[in-house]
Order: C-alpha cells, then sequence, then structure tokens
C-alpha cells in the first residue's frame, strides 16, 4: 500500500468530511478515477456517481455534482450534494430516480444533460439493488 | 413635577419595554449560535472555491479568449449592485451601516456619468434605498418566510445576475453585505464578483503549479465560474445573517441596560416626591397642632 493523503469534502453547508485515506475513487467528469498519493495536481469535476474513501474501511458517498482539486497530497473535493451511503433513505432514492427518468425523456434536454442523467440514473440503481 | 401616579406610569410603561428588549435579545442570541456556526461551516467552501478560481486564473495565459465572467467585458461603464439586507429592523445600524456604504457607493458611480442597476436582497435595505435611488431598483428579492437560509436561495440570485451578464446589462458586479467579525464588530464590505477580483497575494510569490486539467481548461472554468458566483452570494448571505442576529443581539442588549437605567433614575424620583408629599403633610399636621 502506498502512503496516505488529505481528504477534505466540502459542501456549502458544512465539513462532510476531513480525514486520510490512501486511496479515493471519484466520478470524474470523463469517467472514474482512482487517486494515490503523489498524483500530480490536477482539476477536474463531477458526474453523478459514487466517490469512495478508502482507508482501512471503505466508506462512500453519493455526489451529483463537484469540483476536484488534487495539489500536495491533499485531495479538495466542493460538492453541494455528497451524501454518505450509509444514511440515504430508500424513499430519497426512489424520488430522485423518477425525477431523473423524467427528466431524460424531456425532449428539451441537451444532450449533456442527458448524459449526466443517464449517469445518475444509473448510479442509483445500483444503490438500489 | 409630575405627579406620583404619572411616574409610576411610566416606570411601568418603560419596564414592560424592556421585558421586551430583554426577550428579544435572548431570542438573538439563540439565533445568533446557529448563524454563526453555519457562517463559518460555510466559510470553507467559498475560500476554497476561491482559491481554485484563483490558480485557474494564474495558469491562464491568453486573456483575450478567456471567459468573460472571469475577465469582465473589458468595458467599465455599467454597474450592478446588490445589496443584501435584513427583512426586519430593530438590530442597530445594521441595515443603516450596508445602505451607508451602498449609497456612498452610487453615489461614486453617478458621479462618474456611469449607468447604475441595483439588486435588492431583504426589504429593510430597500426601504432606505427606495427613497433617493428608486429608479435604479431592477429587481428585489426577500426570504422573509425562510427559516434558514439554504444554498438555493442564494443559487436564485446567482442565476439571475449570470442572466443579466450574459444579456449584457452591466459590466461590473459589485456585493454589499456584512461581514461577521464577532459579535460586537460587524463590518459592512463591497465585494467585486465580476470579474473575479484578483487579490493579489503577496506571500512568498507561490509556487506555480501547474495542474492537469480533465476535461479542458475553458469547460472546468464554464462550470465552475457560475457556481463561484453563487457560491459568494450564499457566503455573503450567511455572514449576513450572522452580522443580523449579532448587531440585534448587542443592539438589545444596550436598549435593556439602557431602559434599566431609566427605571432608576424614575424610581429615585418617584421616592423622592413620595418623601416630599410625606414631609409635607407631616409639617401642616405639626404645624397645624402647634398653632392650637
Amino acid at each position: 500500500m502506498s502512503g496516505k493523503f488529505k481528504v477534505e469534502i466540502i459542501s456549502p453547508e458544512q465539513k462532510i468530511l476531513n480525514t486520510e485515506a490512501s486511496e479515493v475513487t471519484i466520478p470524474s467528469y470523463e469517467g472514474q478515477m482512482g487517486i494515490l498519493k503523489d498524483h500530480i495536481p490536477l482539476i477536474t469535476f463531477l458526474r453523478p456517481g459514487f466517490i469512495s474513501v478508502k482507508n482501512q474501511v471503505e466508506s462512500k458517498y453519493f455526489v451529483e455534482e463537484g469540483t476536484v482539486e488534487f495539489s500536495d497530497n491533499s485531495l479538495l473535493i466542493l460538492t453541494s450534494s455528497a451524501k454518505d451511503l450509509k444514511n440515504l433513505q430508500k424513499n430519497s432514492i426512489n424520488n430522485l430516480l423518477e425525477e431523473a427518468e423524467r427528466k431524460i425523456k424531456d425532449e428539451n434536454s441537451s444532450d449533456k444533460e442527458k448524459f449526466v442523467l443517464s449517469h445518475k440514473v444509473q448510479s442509483l440503481r445500483e444503490i438500489i439493488q | 413635577m409630575p405627579s406620583l401616579d404619572d411616574l409610576k406610569k411610566r416606570i411601568k410603561s418603560v419596564k414592560s419595554t424592556q421585558k421586551i428588549t430583554k426577550a428579544m435579545k435572548m431570542v438573538a442570541a439563540a439565533k445568533l449560535r446557529k448563524a454563526q456556526e453555519s457562517a463559518e461551516k460555510g466559510r470553507p467552501y467559498s475560500e476554497k472555491m476561491q482559491n481554485i478560481i484563483l490558480n485557474l486564473t494564474k495558469s491562464i495565459n491568453d486573456t483575450q479568449n478567456a471567459p468573460k465572467l472571469l475577465v469582465g467585458t473589458g468595458e467599465d461603464k455599467k454597474y450592478l449592485c446588490v445589496v443584501l439586507t435584513a427583512d426586519r429592523g430593530l438590530c442597530g445600524g445594521f441595515n443603516s451601516n450596508i445602505c451607508k456604504l451602498a449609497k456612498s457607493n452610487f453615489k461614486k458611480i453617478l458621479s462618474e456619468g456611469k449607468e447604475l442597476k441595483i439588486i435588492s436582497v431583504g426589504s429593510k435595505g430597500l426601504d432606505q434605498i427606495k427613497r433617493e435611488y428608486g429608479n435604479y431598483v431592477i429587481k428585489k428579492f426577500s426570504f422573509k418566510d425562510k427559516k434558514q437560509i439554504s444554498f438555493n436561495e442564494a443559487d436564485i440570485i446567482g442565476q439571475e445576475i449570470i442572466n443579466l451578464f450574459n444579456k449584457n446589462e452591466f459590466d461590473k458586479c459589485i456585493l454589499f453585505y456584512n461581514n461577521f467579525k464577532n459579535v460586537i464588530t460587524q463590518i459592512p464590505q463591497a465585494q467585486q464578483i465580476i470579474p473575479a477580483e484578483k487579490e493579489q497575494s503577496n506571500d512568498n510569490d507561490e509556487k506555480l503549479v501547474s495542474y492537469e486539467f480533465e476535461p479542458d481548461e475553458d469547460e472546468i472554468l464554464e462550470d465552475l465560474l457560475p457556481k463561484n458566483i453563487s457560491t459568494q452570494v450564499f457566503k455573503a448571505l450567511l455572514e449576513n445573517a450572522a452580522s443580523e442576529q449579532g448587531s440585534r443581539m448587542t443592539a438589545m442588549d444596550n436598549a435593556t441596560r439602557n431602559a434599566g437605567d431609566l427605571v432608576d433614575k424614575l424610581t429615585i424620583n418617584y421616592n423622592r416626591s413620595r418623601q416630599a408629599s410625606i414631609t409635607k403633610e407631616l409639617i401642616e399636621i405639626i404645624s397645624g397642632a402647634e398653632s392650637l
């Protein structure tokens, strides 16, 4: 195992997570991305999916959007919608899923929106299973 | 000399005012704790966001093609001022302080022959601005019915600002709000959000990190800049909410104390005139008895 680095997940309302981890996987806009210690400085943004933070135990968060910055061995995730999977209620997942599915069928949505939504639907389905 | 009855009535009325101000102070203190907490919790987000933007700006060499939200329209003619105030009064100089700062800025903008547009958030500030600058107000927001400010509200304002910007309605956008320093001090502040102000950080000329972008820089900026506007508005709203409660608490504390002083003074007066009337009666009785 490689060394550890700092991870922070911050939402406008509060700090959700501030810890160290050995590996973090994020759903970056162009695909899943694993980050280990001494990654090169990076800025990217997120599509809907799961952030998984691996320390001794693995914890997973569902996000809809966000911005990620990695520099000097500290990973910073700014998002307005990170939710700990453990605390997520089944009802709210279903609601989110329905809404996303409705929007995806909407003719007015642009391709970009549809791309984002399809990921949202996919990850929500994953949680339910 | 007011009669005993009059004094009694006054003491009573001052006391009931004192009760009200005391209750308001206590309510403000309870709300302050909550507001302060959320203001402090919200700070890292906006700070880090600003940081990322700054880092991005540094790595942009080609300012000609950079997004307009970041570098501005290149002109300096039309100003949009967003004035954030409270929806309620009785909080000391809170609203007036923001308005004073805003008005002095309005004056300067107008005297330089530039165009002025105002968005007001919160009804109390609007009342003060309306008198002189009513014609310039293009949009009003009020979140009176919201108990707790959430990011959504900030986003509504942020979207409005971006909309106006895209329609080329203004070149520069300035936010006016109170910065919460501590319970006693709140500093009215003007923050320019469009174009993003480059705060020259003079600490050791920072090592310029070259970031890897994914997808490319432009797309990230496109996504990030509107978000940053909302974030800055949100920060301002939170700071404002905390400041409002802090300011109200100190104001009501002062009012309670003043009422206490007044009651003391009136009580002394009351006792003195009571004593005087007793003495007078005694003298009357004694001198009556003596004359017999």
